[in-house]
C-alpha cells in the first residue's frame, strides 16, 4: 500500500518536473505568447518562403500546424487548450464558428491591405461586412474530364453527366452539399434550395445518374482521376488543378448553369494568444506581392485583385480558375442551412448512395 | 490482519474497476444518452422511429448480408487452411506467415488494393494477358468482399487452428478403423469437435464486419453502405450525433445477440485461451 502511494507520488513529481522543463525550454527558445504566432491551416497551403519572410520582417516566431478537415479543426478549437492565432477554415465552417462564438472580430484599422481584395468577394452571406474573416483563396466546383475518352461532350452543362455514353465513368466527391448542389443546379434551382418538392425532384434525377457513377470517394479522387481510373470527375477546382498537374491530358470546366463558389478564409479564433501578431500576419498575406507569390505556389485562385494583376498571364487569364464575370455571377456560396436542413441533405445523399444500379 | 489483507486486495481491484467504468460502462451509457438527442440537443424518440424507416432498414439488411458473405467466405478459406496447417511439419512457422500480413496497417493494405484492382492495375494486367480483357474490379461487390475476407482471414484461422490442434488424433484413427469414410469422419467427428473454434472465428469476423466503414468507401466507392458508414457520416459530417448513436445502440444489441446465439461453452473458452 505504502509502495503504491510512493510510486504514485513519484510519477506525479516526475510529470510536474517535465512540465516545468518544457515550459522553460520553450521560453528559452522564444516560444512564448508574446512573440510567437501559431497558424492553423490546411496541409501544404502556404508558400513556406512567406513564413520565413514574415518571421524576418516582424521578429516573430511562426508555429505552423495543419488540419485535414473543417470538422476536425472546429472540434480542436472548441475543445480549448490550443492557442491558434490564425486559422483558415472554409466558409460554411465560419458561419458555424460564428454561431458557436469561436471567433474574434477583426479590427479593420489594423488591416489596411484589405482594400486590395476584389469587392466581389467581400460582404458575402456567410460573414456580412467581413467582421470575422478575410478571404484567402477561392474556387468552384466543376467537372474534370479526359477529352480523349468522352467523345463530343464538352460539359458546359451539368446535364452532360447524364449522357448514356458515360456509363460507369464518373467519380463523385463524397460531399452531400456538392452532389445535391450539382443536382439542384442541373435542374436550374439554387444550390441552397430547401423546398422539399425541389429536393425530391433532385433526388429522383440523381438516382438516374447512378448507372454512370463508378464511385463516390474522398481525397482518393485525385489519385484515381490522375491514374485515369475514370473519364470524368466532379471535384473542387483546387483538387482539379492538382490533378491536372499530375496528368495534363485532363481538362476542367465549370458548367454554365452555375455552381458553388467556395472560400477559405483567414480568421482569428477565440483561443488566440497573439491577436496583434495575427492581424499583422493577415495584413502581410493581403499584400499583393505576397498574395501573388502564394497563389503561384499553391495554385488556387486568389481573391486579391491587385495580386491578380501581378500574376503571369497564363495563370490570371485561365478561365477555368478565374472564370468570366458572366459565369461568376451565377456562382453561389453555400448558405448555412441550419443543422436540421443539413441533416436532411445528408439523408438524401445517403439515399442516393444506396440506390442500386 | 485478515480484514487488512482483503482491504489491500480490494485496493488492487480499483484500477480494473476504474478501467471498466471509464472505458466500458461510461461509453455505453453515453451512447444510449446521445441516442435520445436530436440535432439541436433536445430530448426525442425520433431517432428510434427513424431507424425503422425503409432507408435504415435497407441499410441494416445490407450490413448483415455483406457481413454474412464475408464470414462465410472467410470460413470457406480458413477451415481447410487451418486443417492443412495442423498437418504440416513446421506449423508454427506457417502460422506465423499467415498472421504476418496483419502486422501491416489496415489502411496501407487497403490502399494497396486500390492499386492492384485499378483499371491499369496488376489484376487487370493479368486478365488482359490471359485474354479475358480488362474488367472493372475496383468499386464492385466482389472487390469489397474479397478485400474484407483477406483482412479478416487471420482472425478466422487462429481459433480454428487451435481447435483442430486440441483434437485428439486417436479419435480420428478410431473413426477410420471403424470403417468411416474420410468425408464421414470429417462430418461426424472432426467438424463437431472443432465447432467451438468455428464459432469463435465467426464471432471474430462477423461482428467487426458488421460495422466496417473505411473499406466501403475506398474499395467499394460508397456503393456498399453499411451501418458503420452511416455512423461515420452522422458523427463527422452531419454532426447528427443522436442518429449516429442510435445506430450504434442497435449495433450493440445485434452484437450482443450474436454473442449469445453463438455463445461457446465455458470449457471451450478455456481451451481456446490456453494457447
Amino acid at each position: 500500500m505504502k509502495q503504491l502511494v510512493q510510486t504514485f507520488a513519484a510519477v506525479l513529481l516526475a510529470a510536474f518536473a517535465l512540465m516545468y522543463l518544457t515550459s522553460y525550454l520553450n521560453a528559452s527558445q522564444g516560444y512564448t505568447g508574446g512573440d510567437t504566432l501559431t497558424i492553423y491551416n490546411w496541409g501544404d497551403y502556404i508558400d513556406p518562403a512567406l513564413i520565413e519572410e514574415f518571421e524576418k520582417e516582424t521578429g516573430m516566431k511562426v508555429i505552423y500546424q495543419t488540419f485535414d478537415s473543417n470538422e476536425a479543426m472546429m472540434t480542436k478549437i472548441s475543445q480549448g487548450g490550443t492557442t491558434f492565432d490564425v486559422a483558415i477554415p472554409s466558409e460554411y465552417a465560419i458561419s458555424k464558428m460564428k454561431d458557436d462564438n469561436l471567433l474574434l472580430p477583426l479590427d479593420p484599422e489594423k488591416l489596411p491591405n484589405r482594400k486590395y481584395i476584389d469587392p466581389r468577394f467581400l460582404n458575402l452571406s456567410f460573414d456580412p461586412d467581413n467582421r470575422y474573416s478575410i478571404p484567402y483563396f477561392w474556387g468552384t466546383v466543376g467537372i474534370i474530364y479526359n477529352p480523349e475518352l468522352v467523345g463530343d461532350l464538352k460539359f458546359d452543362s451539368w446535364n452532360d453527366l447524364w449522357d448514356p455514353s458515360l456509363r460507369n465513368q464518373i467519380l463523385l466527391v463524397d460531399g452531400a452539399r456538392e452532389v445535391i448542389g450539382m443536382g439542384l443546379n442541373s435542374l436550374g434551382y439554387s444550390l441552397n434550395d430547401t423546398d422539399e418538392g425541389h429536393l425530391q425532384e433532385t433526388l429522383a434525377k440523381l438516382n438516374q445518374l447512378t448507372p454512370n457513377v463508378k464511385a463516390i470517394v474522398g481525397d482518393e479522387i485525385k489519385m484515381l482521376l490522375a491514374n485515369e481510373e475514370a473519364a470524368v470527375g466532379v471535384v473542387w477546382s483546387g483538387d482539379a488543378s492538382e490533378i491536372m498537374d499530375d496528368n495534363d491530358k485532363l481538362d476542367y470546366v465549370v458548367p454554365e448553369e452555375g455552381s458553388n463558389l467556395w472560400f477559405d478564409n483567414m480568421v482569428i479564433p477565440k483561443t488566440a494568444d497573439n491577436v496583434k501578431g495575427a492581424h499583422r500576419f493577415i495584413n502581410f498575406m493581403l499584400d499583393p506581392k505576397h498574395a501573388a507569390q502564394n497563389a503561384e505556389y499553391v495554385g488556387y485562385s486568389t481573391p486579391n485583385a491587385e495580386a491578380l494583376k501581378l500574376l503571369p498571364e497564363e495563370i490570371s487569364g485561365d478561365e477555368r480558375f478565374y472564370p468570366s464575370e458572366e459565369l461568376t455571377e451565377k456562382l453561389e456560396v453555400y448558405d448555412n442551412l441550419g443543422k436540421r436542413m443539413l441533416s436532411h441533405y445528408n439523408e438524401l445523399f445517403l439515399q442516393f448512395k444506396m440506390f442500386k444500379k | 490482519m485478515r480484514a487488512d489483507a482483503s482491504g489491500t486486495r480490494n485496493l488492487y481491484l480499483v484500477p480494473y474497476l476504474l478501467w471498466i467504468v471509464l472505458f466500458v460502462v461510461a461509453p455505453i451509457v453515453l451512447i444510449v444518452y446521445y441516442s435520445f438527442l436530436d440535432v439541436e440537443g433536445g430530448f426525442t424518440f425520433a431517432n428510434y422511429v427513424k431507424f425503422f424507416t425503409p432507408v435504415y432498414m435497407k441499410m441494416t439488411f445490407s450490413s448483415f448480408w455483406y457481413a454474412l458473405l464475408i464470414t462465410v467466405f472467410s470460413l470457406l478459406v480458413a477451415y481447410p487452411a487451418a486443417y492443412l496447417l495442423t498437418r504440416t511439419r513446421h506449423k508454427q512457422l506457417w502460422l506465423l506467415l499467415i498472421i504476418l500480413p496483419s502486422w501491416i496497417n489496415l489502411l496501407l493494405k487497403t490502399y494497396a488494393f486500390i492499386g492492384l484492382f485499378g483499371t491499369y492495375g496488376f489484376a487487370n494486367a493479368l486478365l488482359e494477358l490471359t485474354g479475358i480483357g480488362r474488367t472493372q474490379i475496383l468499386f464492385t461487390d466482389f472487390s469489397f468482399v474479397f478485400v474484407s475476407v483477406y483482412i479478416f482471414i487471420p482472425f478466422m484461422i487462429l481459433p480454428i487452428f487451435n481447435a483442430i490442434e486440441e483434437l485428439n488424433p486417436s479419435l480420428v484413427y478410431a473413426a477410420r478403423d471403424l470403417g468411416a469414410s474420410p468425408w464421414l469422419t470429417f462430418r461426424r467427428v472432426i467438424f463437431p469437435l472443432t465447432l467451438d473454434g468455428v464459432k469463435a472465428g465467426c464471432q471474430a469476423v462477423f461482428i467487426p464486419a458488421l460495422s466496417l466503414f473505411m473499406i466501403t468507401r475506398l474499395i467499394a466507392g460508397n456503393r456498399v453502405i453499411t451501418l458503420g458508414t452511416a455512423i461515420e457520416q452522422h458523427f463527422l459530417v452531419t454532426q447528427d450525433w443522436g442518429m449516429g448513436a442510435t445506430i450504434a445502440v442497435f449495433l450493440i444489441i445485434a452484437m450482443a445477440a450474436i454473442m449469445v446465439l453463438t455463445g461457446t461453452k465455458r470449457k471451450a473458452v478455456r481451451d481456446a485461451n490456453k494457447r
